[in-house]
């Protein structure tokens, strides 16, 4: 990445990030209580004394959860130590403790890093475990507090696991955080933990920006950005904020230490609390759980559960595909997230053409994700062959994919009951040889040499046929009959 | 029937007699809340009487015999509650303003294991508010009065269940220890009271004063029924992460056992601290268990005075996170704002007494930071001094045998107006809730005024059957008349200042 600085009046600022990312677990029930941990359900039905803070009620650890936990420290080379957990405490609405269990001073994992795609490493100071808050929505007004007639509280995502991770104050420009959140949810999503779902609230990021000259090793005074929703979210509030923040230095002011929430709609950060209104959270150890030290031979099992990382599996992909994969990046990525890169190199191994298994998995059986990671690599291999030789077209081979991923059978079969009988070669030669016939201008013009008239006659052919040719021999046929 | 008749021989003989059919529960439960309901004026042990409730789980109770079904050990047996165990459907007020109107949509753990025994509850008890005291004087509904002089406190927190069993309105009744809520009350009202192990007794549905310090224990007239009646709470609890595994002691055998070959230590620290009649009953203690067969010898642990500065700073910390939640956004009581957090502020100040609100700002003000090390991780290191000396003196002994109270019953507004004289009540009691080890007051002899005097039998953890063995040979001993049930005089001088 080139390097990113801010040009001021005195001269070159560089930027500095920190991200604190929260990730929702994917386990069946939440943190500390049996209820279903679920996205979207009818509000305040998922819940119980537990996870709304009723008296008398206590917090059982959720085995699952920190087996994810471990997770997330393994696949990011943390040291997975004895821990305990603390009571954060502070009054909110959403809150129905009004104090959060967290890991304080001793998280469970500590350490470790995660590897950029252009190689740079981004420290990881701690993946630490805490339980989720409910959700407020404000009613009338602009949706925020202030202004609001009333508020609606809705406790489901009370007590939900998550796992915060802690990065270094390594990133040095918004593009190499944007980078660091995609590598990262990739990795949450490898793990198994977490569906990766910024949108929902399953991935939130909160990002400390500071900035410093060029020539500086000290940190500079940092804020911490709030509500950063999307990836591109993260790279315009921390552009705004460096931005922000250099232009206060040039006029020989200094940058507060503060809470700053983004407005995506006005593109710019506002402050939310300052330093002197920080919540003093008055962390002690909570009472209500044991320390939690899991035995080595737990954590074996988990590791030996975790499947490859992201980073291996890229290097996987690229050897099979056998070539340079840079073009294919998105197809890559999203086949790597649906967890579909097994079915993709297996069925190369098979000997099917690797960049139109690429396709036809990163789009068609994309959309059926669950059913496509069962995909026998046989039957996809006979697909694609299907294709490549020409006897099923393009949107004829889609049709059968998706009827092969909704309701199972064979390639072939499945092509017979849908009608796709490929056009004998004679047939379609006797086609081609009248749509010349018809055509003698455009064909005069294809022969003299004119390539952009082939478009013309091929799409003649096609609606001949009604789409059951195969464009790719169409043009092989018309440019060995142009000689 | 007359309610005497009905309870003779306390807890256990009435199960046996519900079980072999001789006495129904209904008629067994009819008695307690007649007496209840008469006694409530002069005394007011109970916040809530569930008369409905307790006829209807009296009669299932009759229904299993009749069937021949087992009805479990507490068949037909009243229970009185103290207000701070849910009760599902039933109001749970920690005697505060706050918790106004809420009815828990559960049942403790404890309470569903004594109805599973054939318990039945009578109802809920008067404590200091959130259990923050030592007289029940810092209720919101009003103090409870001791049956013996209801001139003076019952002691606290559990002064609701003390005085209810020592009038002889129930056999049972459930309390909270945290510093000493179940044995100074019970000294004071001249009944058994015993704090297990913590970890012991799920503490599941017990509203929360301070997390690492709070268990439930039972008061009873005879050590009998109160080791019988932690027999069917103790044990694990799935609901609770600080619940034991430990496979659970058969009690009643314990206290058969003798106390032949027993190493008896008697804190010498505390005895200086005791007025004339609590240090007087401590050593006739001794002597008894000497007499006995017991090895008894004099211990010194000076450490154990400078647990009642630790237990200031912890409780109070914990407490004022545990009482976070009372902010007027969910249930009991709200008292508007223009924002929530004026709500929240309005509510608090409205909802809490003066006891509860100095024990929060104390609190906070501990785990504030720039002074956490200095006093909250400080007494945490007191914590650490006292299980290690605890640990010392245990090596030489089984139990220990200490003053269960400073002082017999105090008068009703004695210590009101200074609550570091109040805090000194618990002196004797708070090291074990520090340590987490188990300890038992038993009525023992007659002191100033003629108020009931106990003594303090402590034991290290799951050392409830030595404690037991000690505590059976004391009550073998102690003087007659020194433990209820008692009448109060409700025609005497004191029917004019009733509540």
């Amino acid at each position: 990445m080139s390097k990113y600085t801010i040009a001021g009046e005195s001269g070159e600022w560089e930027l500095v990030v920190g991200l604190e990312v929260h990730c929702e677990l994917l386990t069946k029930t939440k943190l500390f209580c049996g209820c279903p941990n679920v996205f979207g359900d009818e509000p305040n039905t998922n819940v119980c004394p537990v996870c709304l803070g009723l008296p008398g009620s206590l917090p059982v650890l959720n085995r699952r959860a920190v087996e994810m936990a471990m997770a997330i420290g393994t696949a990011l080379g943390c040291e997975i130590r004895p821990s305990s957990f603390h009571r954060k405490n502070y009054f909110y609405p959403d809150m129905p403790k009004d104090y959060q269990v967290t890991q304080y001073d001793e998280p469970l994992n500590v350490g470790g890093a995660l590897v950029l795609g252009d190689g740079t490493p981004i420290g990881i100071v701690r993946a630490h475990m805490e339980e989720d808050t409910g959700k407020t929505t404000h009613m009338g007004g602009d949706g925020r507090i202030h202004g609001a007639d009333y508020s609606l509280v809705d406790y489901n995502r009370s007590g939900v696991p998550l796992v915060e991770i802690v990065s270094a104050p390594d990133l040095r420009s918004p593009e190499e955080a944007r980078s660091y959140v995609s590598e990262l949810r990739a990795i949450l999503v490898a793990t198994g933990a977490s569906d990766g779902r910024m949108e929902e609230g399953s991935l939130r990021v909160d990002a400390n920006v500071s900035v410093r000259r060029v020539t500086s090793h000290e940190f500079g005074t940092r804020c911490e950005i709030k509500n950063l929703n999307s990836l591109r979210s993260l790279v315009r509030a921390i552009d705004y904020e460096a931005r922000r923040q250099v232009e206060l230095l040039e006029e020989g002011g200094s940058v507060d230490q503060e809470t700053r929430h983004w407005n995506e709609l006005e593109g710019r950060t506002s402050s939310m609390r300052s330093k002197e209104e920080a919540y003093d959270y008055r962390y002690f150890p909570e009472p209500d759980l044991v320390p939690l030290a899991p035995p080595a031979e737990w954590l074996a099992e988990v590791v030996a559960g975790l499947g490859l990382m992201p980073a291996d599996r890229r290097e996987r992909l690229a050897l099979a595909l056998g070539e340079s994969s840079e073009a294919i990046e998105e197809q890559i990525a999203t086949v790597i997230d649906l967890g579909l890169d097994d079915l993709v190199v297996t069925t190369i191994a098979t000997g099917a053409d690797s960049r139109l298994v690429m396709a036809r998995a990163a789009n068609e059986a994309a959309q059926h994700p669950d059913a496509a990671r069962q995909l026998d690599p046989e039957r996809f291999g006979e697909l694609i062959g299907l294709e490549a030789s020409g006897t099923l077209s393009a949107t004829q081979a889609k049709a059968v994919l998706a009827e092969l991923l909704t309701s199972g059978g064979h390639p072939v079969d499945i092509a017979d009951q849908l009608g796709f009988k490929a056009l004998a070669s004679d047939e379609l030669g006797a086609v081609i040889d009248a749509v010349i016939t018809a055509n003698p201008g455009e064909w005069e013009r294809y022969v003299g040499g004119d390539d952009k008239v082939a478009q013309f006659l091929l799409g003649k052919v096609m609606r001949e046929t009604k789409g059951r040719a195969n464009g790719k021999l169409v043009a092989e046929a018309l440019a060995s009959r142009r000689g | 029937m007359s309610e005497t008749e009905a309870f003779a021989g306390g807890a256990l003989q009435i199960a046996a007699r519900v079980r072999s059919g001789e006495l129904s529960a209904r008629a067994v439960t009819e008695a307690a809340l007649e007496e209840i309901a008469a006694s409530e004026p002069l005394l007011h042990c109970f916040n809530t009487i569930t008369a409905e409730l307790a006829l209807a789980g009296a009669d299932a109770v009759d229904a299993k015999v009749l069937a021949g079904e087992d009805p479990g050990p507490l068949a037909g047996v009243p229970i009185a509650l103290k207000d701070n165990l849910c009760t599902k459907g039933v109001p749970t007020t920690c005697s505060s303003r706050i918790l106004q109107g809420w009815r828990p949509p559960y049942d403790a753990t404890v309470v569903a294991r004594l109805s599973a025994a054939g318990a039945v509850s009578v109802g809920k008890t008067n404590l200091d508010e959130f259990a923050m005291g030592s007289s029940t004087e810092t209720s919101a509904t009003g103090p409870t009065r001791n049956p013996w002089d209801p001139s003076r406190v019952p002691g606290g927190s559990s002064g609701g269940s003390a005085a209810a069993v020592a009038a002889g309105l129930v056999p049972l009744a459930l309390g909270s220890d945290t510093g000493g809520s179940i044995r100074q009350p019970a000294a004071l009202c001249g009944v058994v009271g015993l704090k297990p192990t913590y970890g012991l007794v799920s503490r599941y549905g017990l509203v929360a004063f301070a997390s690492s310090l709070d268990q439930i224990g039972p008061f009873a007239l005879t050590l009998a029924d109160a080791a019988m009646t932690l027999q069917v709470i103790a044990g694990h609890d799935e609901r609770d992460s600080t619940s034991l595994t430990h496979p659970v002691a058969d009690f009643a055998t314990e206290l058969k056992r003798g106390v032949e070959g027993l190493r008896v230590g008697v804190v010498a620290d505390f005895l200086s601290e005791a007025s004339g009649s609590c240090a007087a009953a401590v050593r006739q203690a001794a002597d008894a268990l000497a007499d006995a067969g017991a090895l008894v010898r004099e211990v010194a642990i000076p450490e154990l005075l400078h647990g009642l500065s630790a237990y200031y700073l912890i409780a109070p910390a914990e407490a004022s996170s545990n009482l976070a939640r009372y902010d007027g956004v969910r249930y009991g009581l709200r008292v508007d704002g223009d924002d929530v957090q004026a709500m929240n502020a309005r509510t608090r100040s409205a909802g809490f007494g003066d006891e509860v609100k100095r024990r929060i700002m104390l609190g906070t003000y501990v785990l504030s930071a720039g002074y956490y090390d200095a006093y909250y991780a400080q007494a945490q290191r007191v914590r650490t001094v006292i299980l290690q000396s605890f640990a010392r003196a245990y090596e030489d002994c089984d139990v220990l045998l200490a003053p269960t109270t400073p002082s017999v019953a105090f008068p009703i507004g004695a210590k009101t107006a200074d609550p570091l004289e109040m805090y000194l009540s618990d002196l004797f009691t708070i090291p074990t809730n520090l340590a987490g080890h188990p300890a038992l007051s038993v009525p023992f002899a007659l002191g100033e005024d003629g108020l009931p005097v106990g003594v303090q039998v402590l034991a290290p953890a799951l050392g409830e059957g030595q404690m037991l063995r000690a505590g059976a040979a004391l009550e073998a001993v102690a003087a007659p008349g020194a433990r209820g049930p008692v009448r109060p005089q409700l025609g005497g001088p004191m029917a004019g200042v009733a509540k």
